[in-house]
């Protein structure tokens, strides 16, 4: 009996919750600084991505006429 | 009438709230180089919580939130897939390669990249027509998961309350939602988050604490006349905190539709795997998992043990089953209970949360929808850029609404978990295995890549209209091609959902037909994966 929970399979769900949860926070602190070494080259490339994706959705999808100034 | 005009005020504070937010972000950050500059001192919490509300619709909360007071807490299995699978393994292992392998081959959409990728015109169309007609059920099964809120909450005609939220999400997805500002996404998944935590909470300290709501719960089984169970342990119900016998159809229907099409199938859906290309850098996706998984945990988590513990407290204060208190609609098990043991005014703020979780996901449909439409359809099969590409992806967004509304309208109860479990196997069948070897396997080829996407999508649909109970018997063409409502009735076949029986063929079939066929150029790949 945990948490009131007889059946394992389900407590074990309930706490597998939390421990993946404990799992993405230890992940997340542990990497907080990681994978931006090369963070200017990245944006560079999301900027031309977006200008992109801009283009398409005023051309393909007409969605950005409402904010041409 | 007038809890009617409390909430119109209340809905159009939150309106001109959330326009508010979309319009100063969107006046400081002009262009996508200010959006991407200021970005980097922008907390990753945006990220993350922009992902969460995208990922969790009303249909997680109140559909699946319902079905949890049907099926117990093992529903709790798909809350550690949805951190697992949706969150960890999607942004560690998947996110960083699609961010950086889109980049390469300068895909702006989910079908463009699969396209690009297998150097195949054919998979970008294909993947737009399923991604189009597929997305409509789920947009369906967002909305009804508001109305019977409204419904049974408010007490407002579900037919009204459809059209009326439909026409709220419509106009704001017109009017600035559709351009994905993730503020206004973060401030939704801000609500959303509060709305959660106070419920979790109070549910929790109404019913004595976890250890005693969660007792009380794992007793009620014994308590409850065996006659209000009888149709459910006839099927394989043992209780709210057990698993179902293994293999009966009940643990069928829980383990492979609302667990595994769910959990899996998230990987594969198209607006979330756009999300992963606007990403600035892999630290941000490094840090949006922390946000993410709490994120996650909250709603969904929420959702299914307060689903589940509704039996305890309607067994407590009128003698019933939640599922009794709702006639037998499970889609109305959440809004009642708020109803019933939350005060007024939270029930204000919950059904806040739930539009802006239904606007988060329905703008990000709505895009996606429009992109297949205009850019993925139309565009590459009439190989003409623009003009009327504007028209098409606009009067094609118009209708899809117009038939989710519809669809609502003439959708059967007990549909919401149901309709996305459809949704997310059909896109895991079709997308996952292509998708998967498109990351991590240089050797899939256009022929492998293609036969998967067709095995998956045809035998995923052939098994939705043929054999899995569910959708065959509202569909009604195995009944009136056959005469019978289902091709084979030994158990459990007609509870085995489609993903079980589609996903690994794909994959198969996938691997198989690349093994065989001629691979891709060096130079293809190299351009591919370069810096992956």
């Amino acid at each position: 009996m945990v948490l009131g929970i007889n059946d394992p399979w389900i407590y074990g769900a309930y706490i597998g919750c939390i421990l993946v949860t404990l799992l993405c926070v230890v992940y997340g602190i542990i990497n907080w600084n990681k994978g931006g070494d090369d963070e200017e080259e990245q944006i560079k490339e999301e900027i031309e991505w977006h200008e992109k994706e801009k283009e398409m959705e005023e051309k393909e999808l007409g969605l950005w006429d409402e904010y041409d100034e | 009438m007038n809890d009617l005009l409390i909430l119109s005020i209340v809905v159009l504070i939150y309106l001109v709230l959330t326009g508010y937010v979309g319009y100063v972000a969107w006046r400081r950050t002009k262009t996508a180089d200010d959006y991407l500059v200021a970005g980097r001192e922008t907390h990753p919490f945006i990220m993350a919580l922009s992902y969460g509300a995208t990922f969790i619709s009303t249909a997680a909360i109140v559909g699946f939130g319902g079905t949890a007071g049907v099926y117990g807490m093992g529903l709790l299995w798909l809350t550690f897939l949805n951190i697992l699978v949706g969150i960890f393994i999607a942004f560690v292992f998947f996110g960083k390669r699609t961010r950086k392998m889109g980049h390469n081959l300068g895909a702006l959409t989910f079908p463009e990249f699969l396209s690009r990728r297998f150097d195949s015109k054919f998979i970008q169309y294909f993947s737009g027509l399923v991604i189009f007609f597929g997305m409509t059920l789920y947009a369906s099964v967002v909305l009804i998961g508001m109305a019977r809120f409204a419904e049974t909450t408010l007490s407002i005609d579900y037919n009204i309350a459809l059209v009326v939220l439909a026409v709220i999400v419509a106009l704001y997805v017109i009017f600035g939602g559709i351009r994905g500002v993730m503020y206004t996404d973060a401030l939704q998944g801000t609500i959303m988050f509060v709305g959660m935590f106070i419920l979790l909470v109070a549910t929790y300290w109404m019913l004595g604490g976890v250890t005693d709501a969660n007792q009380a719960l794992t007793n009620l089984v014994n308590i409850v006349p065996a006659k209000a169970t009888a149709t459910a342990t006839a099927t394989g119900f043992t209780g709210w905190t057990s698993m179902p016998a293994l293999g009966s159809p009940f643990w069928w229907t829980l383990v492979s539709t609302l667990i595994l099409g769910v959990g899996i199938g998230v990987l594969s859906q198209p607006q979330l795997v756009v999300r992963f290309m606007t990403v600035k850098s892999n630290r941000e996706l490094n840090r949006a998992v922390l946000v993410g998984g709490i994120f996650i945990l909250l709603m969904t988590g929420t959702a299914f043990i307060v689903g589940a513990l509704s039996n305890v407290y309607f067994y407590d204060t009128v003698g019933k089953l939640a599922i009794q208190v709702v006639n037998g609609n499970a889609d109305s098990i959440i809004p009642a209970f708020i109803t019933a043991a939350m005060p007024l005014w939270f029930a204000y703020i919950f059904m806040i949360a739930l539009l802006s979780a239904a606007m988060s996901t329905l703008s990000a449909q709505v895009h996606t929808q429009g992109t297949a439409l205009g850019r993925d359809i139309y565009e590459t099969v009439t190989n003409k850029k623009g003009g009327a590409s504007v028209m098409i992806a606009r009067l094609g967004i118009a209708i899809a609404m117009i038939i989710a509304v519809i669809m609502g309208f003439i959708l059967p109860a007990n549909i919401i978990a149901v309709g996305t479990s459809m949704w997310f196997s059909i896109t895991a069948a079709a997308f996952l295995s292509m998708y998967v070897f498109a990351l991590f396997w240089k050797g899939c080829t256009k022929a492998g890549a293609i036969s998967g996407l067709l095995v998956g999508t045809i035998l995923s649909l052939f098994w939705l209209v043929f054999e899995y109970k569910k959708s065959a018997e509202a569909l009604g063409i195995a009944k009136a091609l056959t005469g019978q409502a289902v091709l084979t009735t030994s158990v459990p076949w007609p509870t085995v959902d489609p993903i079980v029986i589609a996903l690994p063929v794909a994959l198969v079939v996938t691997i198989v037909v690349s093994l065989l066929t001629k691979k891709p150029s060096k130079e293809h790949m190299e351009k591919c994966f370069k810096g992956v």
